[in-house]
């Protein structure tokens, strides 16, 4: 099984980006199970959704404490206490910024983990360039593909299709697309190094 | 079709292929996506019911019952403070014997008003008179709307399936969504045992004083009994017509050879049995004891699943709700079903039962805790009730104001502060 946890603020669509990493996982004939942390839904407030994948059936349904991939939709979430809690040093981290980790005061973070498995992709603006609004979610799936491969790209963008339509649509495979890029260029430039 | 798919929207989707013909609605989270995505369908044209936005949730079950009554197939939903708001009409739609279908999207009760997750809402209208169904996944809260209308109108009795609120309500998962002939062939058009009809005029809803009101009680207590036999009938043919199992009186899981078994309800069944799962592979004999059907309670079937082998020696009943002033809710129904109620020997006597009370106002019940508990429950350390995970040091430290000074204040906000989340303070 594996596990994802998103740290979101109100509004920014943390649900919706762990319904989507859960659809994109059921096109790929994938069991998937997304839900929010269940607080009082308020613009704003740090808020938490988790998604598992798994091949067979996941009865579960606890939150996800030892996540193996999470996703920090919100920069200003970061030295929020406990936000690592439970990712090991295999864990991959993803945080929507377009800063370094040194630059984010993340270094000692950062020199704990797998380094190929950190990385950091500015998901805000490349939903300001491809979308028009700062909903950093699809972008965070491409990238989430791209630095995982537990779903493909492909999958992804038929998630975004299935939920919006017209330009809306258009404009968040775009992002996701751009972030899947984005990531596998840090990749390669990581590896290369 | 299989889709992923959210519990609340797969419920929908249930409820519009059974063809309501009136739906009264009254917002209350976390039952709310529910009836907002069966108002998208009627207003989109896909359903061609009344959907009646009404003022209270008194009004949503007094609606259902005056077009319950009109001979219509009536459904509503709705959860915690609402479900107590309605509570009169609850115990009325049950008495007049009308097959209305209630979603209850479980939650907790105030005060502290909380609106997580528990059973609170749903257990303090058992002795409602209606049936009461809880769903382990979305799936099966799914299929449990479809088997409900046909066991409501088959007893003409109301049926309240429940499912825990945001735990399925706002999950996203794997649903096989039938197709409405499947639901057609399987659900007939409601045929009303008694109809007010302008061209043959009845009276509904008399009173009946000391004379006859023991015998119409007597035939409420008649229905439940009908209800333990149609209740598995229609589960029977549920899984003959869409293939899968769902519904259904008791669901045992590994109780075979179980020393230890774990009876519980709704969602965390699933949690339940990952954690048996992994004791047994440690060499622990555990086992599984789910209700779906509360109400009536199953007492025959219950036995049967905790009584097949006598090397039975505890059972823990896991509660999602508080009685405060007894030992578990659920778990005086379990004793009633370990006497010998029906005159045959007592089911493993020697059994020594537990109450566990869990995930009270949304607290996650978690594999962890689980194990711990049921490590204490080896070792005989688990006592006749447990609040699992009960932060005692916060309970200590209020306990200790209230020593200290006669007005030591409001209790629940004195353990916000403590916990260093904001609790409203004048100055």
């Amino acid at each position: 099984m594996f596990q994802v946890r998103i740290h979101g603020r109100g509004g920014q669509g943390a649900v919706t980006t762990a319904e989507l990493l859960a659809v994109a996982a059921f096109t790929e004939d994938k069991y998937a199970q997304a839900f929010p942390s269940f607080g009082s839904e308020r613009m704003g407030a740090p808020v938490m959704s988790f998604c598992r994948i798994d091949d067979k059936p996941i009865r579960t349904r606890e939150p996800v404490t030892e996540p193996d991939v999470l996703i920090i939709q919100d920069p200003t979430l970061l030295h929020q206490a406990d936000l690592f809690a439970g990712l090991t040093g295999d864990g991959y981290l993803l945080i929507n910024s377009a800063h370094t980790f040194a630059k984010l005061g993340l270094g000692e973070v950062a020199a704990r983990h797998h380094r190929g498995r950190l990385l950091v992709v500015p998901a805000t603006q490349l939903a300001l360039t491809h979308l028009g609004r700062p909903l950093p979610g699809t972008a965070l799936l491409g990238g989430f593909a791209a630095l995982t491969g537990v779903i493909s790209l492909d999958s992804v963008t038929r998630a975004i299709g299935e939920r919006f339509t017209g330009n809306v649509a258009e404009g968040n495979v775009a992002a996701a697309r751009a972030a899947f890029d984005f990531v596998q260029d840090e990749r390669k430039a990581l590896s290369d190094a | 079709m299989l889709r992923q798919i959210e519990g609340s929207q797969a419920v929908a989707a249930a409820v519009a292929m059974c063809r309501p013909e009136v739906i009264c609605a009254y917002p209350i989270t976390p039952q709310t996506h529910i009836v907002e995505a069966l108002g998208a369908k009627v207003k989109k044209g896909e359903l061609n019911a009344e959907f009646l936005n009404v003022e209270s949730e008194f009004a949503a079950m007094s609606v259902a019952i005056g077009a319950s009554a009109a001979g219509a197939r009536a459904y509503t939903a709705t959860a915690s403070q609402g479900l107590l708001y309605m509570s009169e009409a609850v115990y009325n739609a049950a008495g007049l014997g009308l097959p209305i279908v209630m979603t209850v999207a479980n939650r907790a009760i105030g005060a502290p008003i909380n609106i997580w997750n528990d059973h609170s809402d749903a257990m303090s209208q058992r002795d409602a008179g209606w049936i009461q169904l809880y769903a382990e996944t979305s799936q099966e809260a799914l299929d449990l709307h479809i088997q409900a209308f046909k066991i409501a109108e088959e007893l003409a009795n109301p049926v309240m399936v429940c499912m825990d609120g945001f735990l399925l309500t706002h999950a996203s998962e794997r649903a096989d969504i039938p197709a409405q002939d499947q639901v057609d062939r399987f659900l007939p058009p409601y045929v009303p045992r008694q109809m007010l009809d302008p061209a043959d005029p009845v009276s509904i809803g008399a009173m009946v004083g000391p004379e006859a009101f023991t015998e119409v009680r007597y035939l409420a207590q008649a229905r439940m009994q009908q209800a333990l036999e149609v209740i598995p009938s229609a589960a029977a043919g549920f899984s003959m017509a869409f293939g899968r199992s769902s519904g259904g009186l008791v669901r045992p899981y590994l109780t075979g050879d179980a020393e230890i078994i774990v009876v519980a309800l709704g969602s965390v069944l699933g949690t339940v049995k990952d954690t048996v799962d992994e004791l047994r592979a440690e060499g622990m004999r555990i086992g599984v004891l789910g209700i779906t059907t509360f109400r009536p309670f199953p007492v025959l079937a219950v036995r049967e699943a905790l009584g097949t082998d006598s090397r039975l020696r505890r059972i823990v009943v896991l509660e999602r709700a508080l009685a405060p002033g007894t030992d578990g809710i659920v778990t005086a129904d379990i004793r009633m079903a370990l006497a010998a109620s029906d005159g045959r020997p007592p089911r493993a006597p020697d059994a020594l039962v537990s109450t566990v009370v869990a995930g009270l106002g949304g607290r996650a019940i978690t594999r962890k805790s689980l194990r711990a508990m049921l490590a204490d429950t080896v070792s005989g350390r688990l006592g006749p009730l447990t609040f699992l995970d009960l932060d005692t040091s916060l309970v200590s430290r209020e306990l200790d104001r209230m020593r200290a000074a006669r007005r030591s204040g409001p209790s629940a906000e004195n353990m916000l502060r403590d916990l260093g989340i904001t609790a409203s303070r004048v100055s």
